[in-house]
């Protein structure tokens, strides 16, 4: 019950701030909204965690132990971008950038693209993911282009052609995988549910299910942008309104990380080789020194921390292709507290872009000074990134090293170099902006404190205590994905 | 019918959609190149209606005619009508190098045969050798996103790209569950709005609907 009603409520949401509009209230109808997914998601979350995974409504929906805290950690972002966006778009309304109508435009599919990521997450149909995935690229298309400038444009165009094509594929992919389980499961809606196919695929088509994962790597793979088709992300990242930036990199990325790692489970249980996780490896791997490398020559703030994304999206994909239960126990936290620590720098990297109105990093300067929260937030974020201790990054990087180090020796010199590159990219540039006098052009301004407060000791926690029901989940979902 | 009989007539308009799919790829006139997509969308109605009749799947009418309402009659419309309103149905789009275009096209067709042959092998059904036209498909709606310079066309490219994944599906599996391609309709649907959208932004913002002038967001040195 708890499902469908964490799934209703974004839907209801959305048509309702589609009706509300410009009204005053509209970005508190939009909290509200996502405070009550959140609740129903903690709601599901206990129910999952007291009898285990479920099935509802009919075989459509199940939950387990992975996408559970998926789907509460989505709705908890989502909770929290709606808070920072409340004061960032009424600013970007005093400015002028933005208009009435566009805000309210803002606010249904936000509501909308929070909608299609539940669904992602807790459908049973591998064509429903397919389909839940696609609205996700398409409600926020609109998002990115929303300032209307001539790069918002070309940004949002080339994510949509490239994610278009990117998810075409994948749904070829899901086509070969259907005819893979047809042939056990007997043709109708029943041979594509998750729970189904992952009861019988040792007697999956081996042959088949390898074509098909290429075809989902590389469909999948554009989503969570990892290189070389990783294009569109940096774009849509620093042309779309900041909040957008938050929920693309924090959430968007995971599932569609998610979808792939789901499918990899599939294939390992039809091939019974590594080939699969080979292949992520692979991806990932490349994605991490690409990234970091490409981290060194940003000037744009927003662009630097879409790199940074990719690159631990990369360090995800490498990890859960590696497997095992070390690093994927790490890849599973590395998810979560990439998520919070990416959105909470993106909050203050909003408030900071919107205090200079630039987001040209030379021109940023003296945050800690002009903004205490803004200026300490993004250091202690980016530290926390980076992977310093006692932040949980820091865990979960090391968790995944350490099994590297173990599994794959060869592997870890390369993703080490990828770490320090990054390490030494981010530090450069981040140091300059946080310190040093209040530049003229700064202005003063009416920050959201709660998000980024709330996210970063999150971070903090997870570093340094590991609380007991979380960690049960990573073990079951762990076992799930052996 | 026979099996027999319904067999070669999806052959024939497998054969008709490659056809159209690699006079897409050099078509330069506007209007033609959207004929040639309805075209391409009719031919799939048929095949997936025989599928359907031969098969005895009825949920396949259901998508034959799917496909008809939507890739033959409301998305052509909705494009001629998006041409006529920014004027741009005069344009001729310069096609660079033809020949090798063509032959990068025939390359694509031989490796989706190599592809899709351990399927073939596998497959049971009367439809099975049409799976290779069906990926060929999808690789030239690829290959013509990334040739053509102009937003239309490469929106025709990516709904001739869905086109080929329709007719996968169909020729692979006698088609995805219906849950299923109705969404994927809705989802096709709302991309259309989209795209519309987008056609008259990039209009008013750029003065034209050639992609090559959106090279802003580059990586700086």
């Amino acid at each position: 019950m708890s499902l469908l009603i964490l799934l209703s409520v974004p839907l209801v949401a959305s048509l309702a701030l589609a009706f509300i509009g410009d009204r005053k209230f509209a970005p508190e109808v939009n909290i509200l909204g996502s405070a009550a997914t959140f609740a129903a998601g903690v709601v599901l979350a206990v129910e999952v965690y007291r009898n285990g995974p479920m099935l509802a409504g009919g075989n459509f929906f199940f939950v387990d132990a992975f996408n559970v805290y998926l789907a509460v950690l989505t709705s908890f972002v989502s909770v929290t971008t709606a808070i920072f966006s409340r004061r960032y778009m009424r600013r970007e309304l005093e400015h002028g950038t933005l208009g009435h109508r566009r805000i309210r435009f803002y606010h249904a599919m936000f509501q909308l693209f929070i909608f299609a990521m539940l669904l992602c997450l807790l459908t049973n149909n591998v064509g429903v993911l397919w389909i839940a995935m696609e609205l996700a690229t398409l409600s926020t298309v609109l998002l990115v282009s929303l300032y209307r400038t001539p790069s918002a444009i070309e940004a949002a165009w080339k994510y949509f052609i490239l994610c278009g094509v990117g998810i075409a594929l994948a749904l070829f992919g899901t086509v070969l995988l259907y005819f893979a389980a047809e042939k056990v499961l007997g043709a109708g809606g029943e041979a594509l549910l998750w729970t189904n196919l992952n009861e019988v695929s040792s007697k999956l088509e081996p042959t088949i299910l390898s074509l098909a994962f290429v075809f989902l790597m590389v469909g999948y793979g554009t989503k969570v942008g990892l290189v070389p088709i990783h294009n569109w992300l940096p774009d849509a990242h620093s042309e779309g309104p900041t909040p957008i930036s938050a929920v693309l990199s924090g959430l968007l990325l995971n599932i569609a990380l998610y979808a792939l790692v789901r499918c990899k489970v599939l294939v390992d249980g039809s091939t019974g080789t590594h080939h699969s996780g080979d292949i992520m490896m692979g991806f990932g791997i490349i994605s991490v020194l690409v990234a970091s490398f490409s981290l060194l020559r940003q000037k744009d703030i927003k662009r630097m921390f879409a790199y940074s994304s990719i690159e631990h999206m990369g360090i995800a994909t490498f990890a859960f292709g590696l497997g095992g239960p070390v690093a994927t126990f790490g890849a599973l936290l590395h998810m979560l507290v990439h998520s919070l620590t990416k959105s909470a720098i993106f909050f203050t990297v909003g408030h900071a872009s919107q205090m200079h109105r630039t987001q040209e990093m030379d021109k940023i300067k003296g945050l800690i000074r002009g903004n205490p929260l803004v200026g300490w937030g993004m250091a202690l974020g980016v530290m926390a990134i980076v992977g310093m201790p006692p932040f949980g990054v820091f865990t979960s990087e090391f968790l995944i090293l350490t099994a590297t180090i173990k599994d794959a020796p060869l592997m870890a010199p390369f993703l080490l170099l990828g770490l320090a590159v990054t390490f030494a990219a981010l530090f450069r540039r981040v140091q300059s902006m946080v310190s040093g006098e209040i530049p003229d052009h700064q202005k003063r301004l009416k920050v959201a404190h709660v998000p980024v407060l709330l996210h970063m000791s999150l971070v903090l926690v997870l570093g340094l205590y590991m609380p007991k029901f979380l960690s049960g989940w990573f073990h079951t979902a762990v076992g799930l994905l052996k | 019918m026979s099996t027999q009989l319904a067999a070669q007539i999806n052959s024939l308009l497998a054969a008709l959609i490659l056809l159209t799919a690699f006079a897409m790829l050099v078509q330069r006139r506007m209007y033609a190149l959207l004929h040639l997509f309805a075209w391409q969308g009719f031919f799939l109605s048929v095949s997936t209606a025989i599928v359907g009749f031969v098969a005895k799947t009825h949920h396949l009418y259901i998508s034959s005619l799917l496909t008809l309402l939507l890739k033959v009659i409301l998305l052509p419309y909705i494009l001629h009508v998006l041409i006529r309103k920014l004027r741009i149905h005069k344009e001729v789009e310069t096609v660079v190098n033809v020949p090798t275009t063509m032959l990068m096209g025939i390359a694509l067709v031989i490796f989706s045969y190599h592809l899709t042959a351990p399927i073939r092998e596998l497959s049971t059904l009367m439809t099975k050798s049409t799976l290779a036209v069906a990926l060929a498909t999808v690789m030239l709606g690829l290959l013509m996103m990334i040739t053509r310079r102009h937003a239309v066309t490469q929106i025709i490219g990516f709904l001739a790209m869905e086109n080929g994944l329709f007719f996968a599906a169909t020729s692979a599996t006698y088609g995805m569950p219906l849950v299923v391609e109705l969404g994927v309709a809705l989802d096709l649907l709302i991309a259309a709005f989209i795209f519309g959208i987008f056609f008259f932004h990039i209009n008013t913002t750029f003065d034209s609907l050639d992609v090559e002038q959106m090279a802003r967001l580059k990586e700086e040195d």
